[in-house]
């Protein structure tokens, strides 16, 4: 179970009453133990009992973070797993700060990344301590003490954590404590250990924000402007005020809504459906799909920034002499991440502040931004994060979106009263924070022996990072990165390749999506690769392999995860499958797919998957991330697109923006590569080449490529 | 309307509008949060609970209808096929971020009550309408499978 207390509640239950080891850094940043005022940041606390909690700086979403975290204390301290807990840290970004970043936060499938060595340096600093004080209080040598299970042994003398904590709170760490060497590893990397949160999730117990209810609490629902950038000029409640349980209506102070509270949340949903609102849509975007992909292709002909190794002209010129052309235009749309958690959060008062309860992402910009709005310090606003249902990045808005909504909701009802904000599935699939639409084009030039001579790729999209506070180290020479990921820094030798960029400008809000410019970029390479393979007669992977230098590391450990998803396969030369391997997030994932086709019908059979993540901290949660990755990835290409009429989104809910389904979901089968290297991401990198391998599988069979998603638009049914 | 619903075996009291979606008396009124809120159009499970024993969408069943019923939610389900179910889960450790999943196994339970050792397309049939945005369908399959298994037993 992962509770979660307050700064307060937590400096309470660790300094008070029964005596309680905490494990840390001090404020000098290095390791230290004791009682919580000593240590400031506290990754482990061990109890009289002798249970041991780890302190999660990550939220979970259902990544398996919570499991992989407490994997890494457990490990060094030779912990119970049974016994083991886990409970989210409070919103610091001082204490609590993903290391890659400097602020408190989860994305980008850092988290295992990131705290590897920390976890483990605080999970080995807690054992030193007690075995250290073991020995003295069994006058043995330290060496001769066993740890396993929660349980010191020496000779005949046995003793459980819990017995040593008054001793060990006395002693100091030593700087660096060692480690475990990998072979030693009795938790990583074991195939069985059950998930940390399995028990609450399947009795109903876990907590969500959505659960969370506070005595006085009001309901919050938004009317928000049918078209992005619309401001409310006028609204009538006459209708609203009928509606049983409704409390009042009130306009946002930047008129980007009207804000409607009542007693519970069914109430709310329906005064809210009874206001009659006017908008100003002077600044509003009010283009229809059709003119918006019209407009990216005109922004492809164009480029404004290149961003490839080689210039535009440079590219054009390899290209003029090649004997065989490949041409292609792939139309990738806007897509809503639709986690099954609508988004939610409860605001309440505090002595000095306020405290949001929330499967927050990012606390640290949750603080900066509130703070802001409310005019506190970040330190003035806690956060109790509980479980996330779902985020796949929705949860991370650079100005923390639906919490800012939230903190103005509890303004506009006099910051007394505790608010809980709900947004409805319609109010989540037209709010915005899209997955960008994009449309690549390439002209690649092919000599006779089907040789790649030049490459002139172009991508029009919408940035995600400008005009954020991202925007510093995000985009440089006026290139947002995410906007050219997986594309421009293609592991694959491809000579002479120009990448240019346009980018989209538009009122609709565009967000990181599972894998952000991976999610059409490694559609977009792997379509492309593959029709070079087929145009000029070669095998998809034999090709790709060939593109690869196994001198350079990166490029060896792709072609390391191709070679162990033909194995795992049994892929052969002329087979009727498909196939694509990608890498993001530092971690390398390769895919076979294969599928059957009826006439129009496609079933998508199997996908044979192999990853190369580094160590394999928890190998079951890598695998899930790669069975949930790539059928995330798969919905959205079988399926979803969010389109526009007149400005207003034409999809809703579930009926019209439909999730992958249990009949979709191909078997899975997946081949971890056995690696010493650090850990990388597993929650986003089977998200891109899911898509792809179908794609060149439906190519394989059918002969038809298709380059405009989703794939339903191209005359396929997925049965 | 003060209406009394049979509720996990208790008789509990709610003022609640008759048209008011048993979800939202559930989750509101009653406080028991196991059963989540998805899509509000039946179109995702998460609200599902056991209506007489079958698995009906709480949040498109109004509150008006259920009274003088039983109505089990994940909170309150007991018995060799919930248990079986449960261990299934946690065996395979089906769950990501978990909020599908009282709706899956309330679904789940549904169908393993009538049909002890179902077909894939049984499962598919009965599973269909439970949506798991985590895709974590494969395990729910093989739990289902497992489940069967244990029942058999
Ligand atoms: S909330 Fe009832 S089916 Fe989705
Ligand atoms: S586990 Fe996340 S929606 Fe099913």
């Amino acid at each position: 179970m992962a509770m979660q207390l307050s700064r307060r509640d937590f400096l309470k239950s660790t300094a008070a009453g029964a005596a309680v080891l905490v494990v840390g850094m001090n404020s000098k940043g290095v390791l230290a133990a004791g009682k919580a005022e000593t240590v400031v940041n506290p990754f482990v606390r061990i109890h009289q009992d002798g249970i041991v909690t780890v302190i999660a700086k990550h939220f979970e979403m259902g990544q398996g973070t919570t499991t992989g975290l407490t994997t890494l204390v457990a490990e060094e301290l030779d912990a119970d797993w049974r016994t083991i807990k886990v409970e989210f840290a409070p919103a610091d970004p001082e204490k609590y700060k993903n290391l890659f970043w400097g602020s408190q936060g989860t994305g980008g499938s850092t988290a295992i990344a990131n705290s590897f060595m920390q976890y483990r340096e605080a999970g080995t600093a807690a054992r030193e301590l007690l075995v250290n004080a073991a020995a003295n209080k069994w006058g043995v040598d330290a060496a001769d003490i066993a740890v396993s299970n929660g349980i010191l042994t020496a000779g005949t003398k046995q003793g459980h954590f819990g017995d040593f904590i008054e001793q060990a709170m006395a002693l100091t760490p030593s700087e660096k404590p060692t480690l475990k060497s990998h072979d030693q590893f009795k938790l990583i990397g074991k195939l069985d250990l059950p998930r940390k949160d399995s028990q609450s999730k399947t009795d109903g117990s876990a907590m969500f924000a959505m659960d969370i209810k506070i005595p006085g609490m009001v309901y919050a629902v938004i009317q928000r402007s049918p078209r992005f950038g619309g401001v409310v000029t006028s609204f009538d409640t006459s209708e609203a005020k009928k509606v049983a349980g409704f409390v009042d209506a009130k306009a946002l102070p930047n008129k980007a809504g009207v804000v409607v509270f009542a007693k519970n949340t069914w109430s709310a949903f329906q005064a809210r459906n009874a206001i009659q609102t006017e908008w100003d849509y002077s600044a509003a975007e009010s283009r229809s799909i059709a003119d918006m992909t019209a407009s990216h292709r005109e922004l492809t002909r164009s480029p404004e920034f290149d961003t490839g190794k080689v210039s535009r002209v440079q590219a054009q010129t390899s290209i003029s002499g090649a004997a065989q052309i490949v041409d292609a235009e792939f139309v990738f749309p806007f897509l809503s991440h639709a986690p099954l958690e609508p988004l939610n959060c409860v605001i309440e008062p505090t002595e000095n502040g306020v405290k949001f309860h929330d499967g927050c992402q990012s606390p640290s910009l949750v603080q900066g931004a509130v703070g802001h709005v409310l005019g506190l310090q970040p330190e003035q606003i806690e956060i109790n994060t509980v479980y996330a249902g779902g985020s796949f990045g929705r949860r991370a808005t650079p100005i923390a979106d639906y919490q800012v909504e939230a903190a103005l909701a509890f303004v506009l009802l006099g910051e007394k009263t505790p608010v809980k904000l709900v947004w409805s599935r319609e109010d989540d699939i037209r709010g915005g924070y899209y997955r960008a639409m994009a449309v690549h084009t390439a002209n690649i030039g092919l000599d006779g022996g089907g040789k790649i001579l030049g490459w002139d790729h172009r991508i029009a999209t919408k940035s995600i990072m400008k005009g954020t506070p991202f925007e510093n180290f995000a985009v440089h020479n006026g290139v947002d990165n995410s906007s050219v990921e997986g594309v421009a820094d293609t592991l694959y030798n491809l000579p002479n390749m120009a990448v240019g960029l346009s980018d989209f400008k538009s009122a609709i809000p565009v967000l990181w999506w599972r894998s952000v410019g991976h999610t059409h970029t490694a559609y977009a390479m792997e379509s492309l690769l593959d029709m070079i393979a087929h145009e000029t007669g070669q095998d998809p992977i034999e090709m790709r392999l060939g593109l690869l230098d196994r001198a350079d590391d990166k490029q060896r450990r792709m072609a390391g995860v191709i070679e162990a998803a033909r194995d795992l396969s049994g892929w052969q030369k002329k087979d009727k499958r498909g196939f694509a391997a990608h890498f993001s997030f530092n971690t390398w994932v390769a895919v076979v797919a294969d599928i059957t086709v009826n006439g129009q019908q496609v079933h998508v059979d199997k996908l044979h998957i192999a990853v190369d993540c580094g160590v394999a901290v928890n190998p079951d949660v890598i695998r899930a991330q790669m069975e949930g990755g790539a059928g995330y990835g798969l919905g959205a290409v079988l399926r979803n697109e969010i389109t526009f009429e007149d400005g207003e989104v034409v999809q809703s809910n579930f009926p019209d923006y439909p999730p992958l389904r249990i009949t979709d979901m191909p078997e899975v089968e997946v081949a971890i590569v056995a690696s010493a290297e650090a850990p990388s991401g597993v929650g986003e990198p089977a998200v891109p080449p899911a898509g792809p391998a179908v794609a060149n599988a439906i190519f394989a069979v059918t002969g038809q490529r298709i380059t405009q998603l989703p794939m339903s638009k191209s005359g396929f049914q997925f049965v | 309307m003060l209406y009394t619903l049979n509720i996990n075996g208790h008789s509990r009291s709610v003022e609640a509008e008759p048209a008011t979606p048993l979800l939202w008396v559930i989750r509101d009124e009653l406080n028991l949060t196991g059963t989540k809120f998805g899509c509000g159009v039946a179109a995702c499970g998460a609200c599902t609970v056991h209506f007489n024993g079958t698995p009906i969408r709480s949040c498109s069943f109004p509150v008006d209808g259920a009274a003088d019923n039983e109505i089990t939610t994940i909170e309150g389900l007991r018995g060799q096929v919930a248990e079986a179910v449960q261990q299934a889960w946690r065996e395979k450790d089906v769950v990501q971020c978990g909020y599908c999943q009282s709706g899956q196994i309330m679904s789940a339970v549904g169908l393993l009550s009538s049909n002890p050792s179902p077909s894939d397309s049984d499962i598919d049939g009965a599973m269909a309408g439970n949506a798991c945005r985590c895709a974590t369908y494969v395990r729910i399959r093989d739990a289902i499978k497992l489940a069967s298994k244990k029942l058999e037993v």
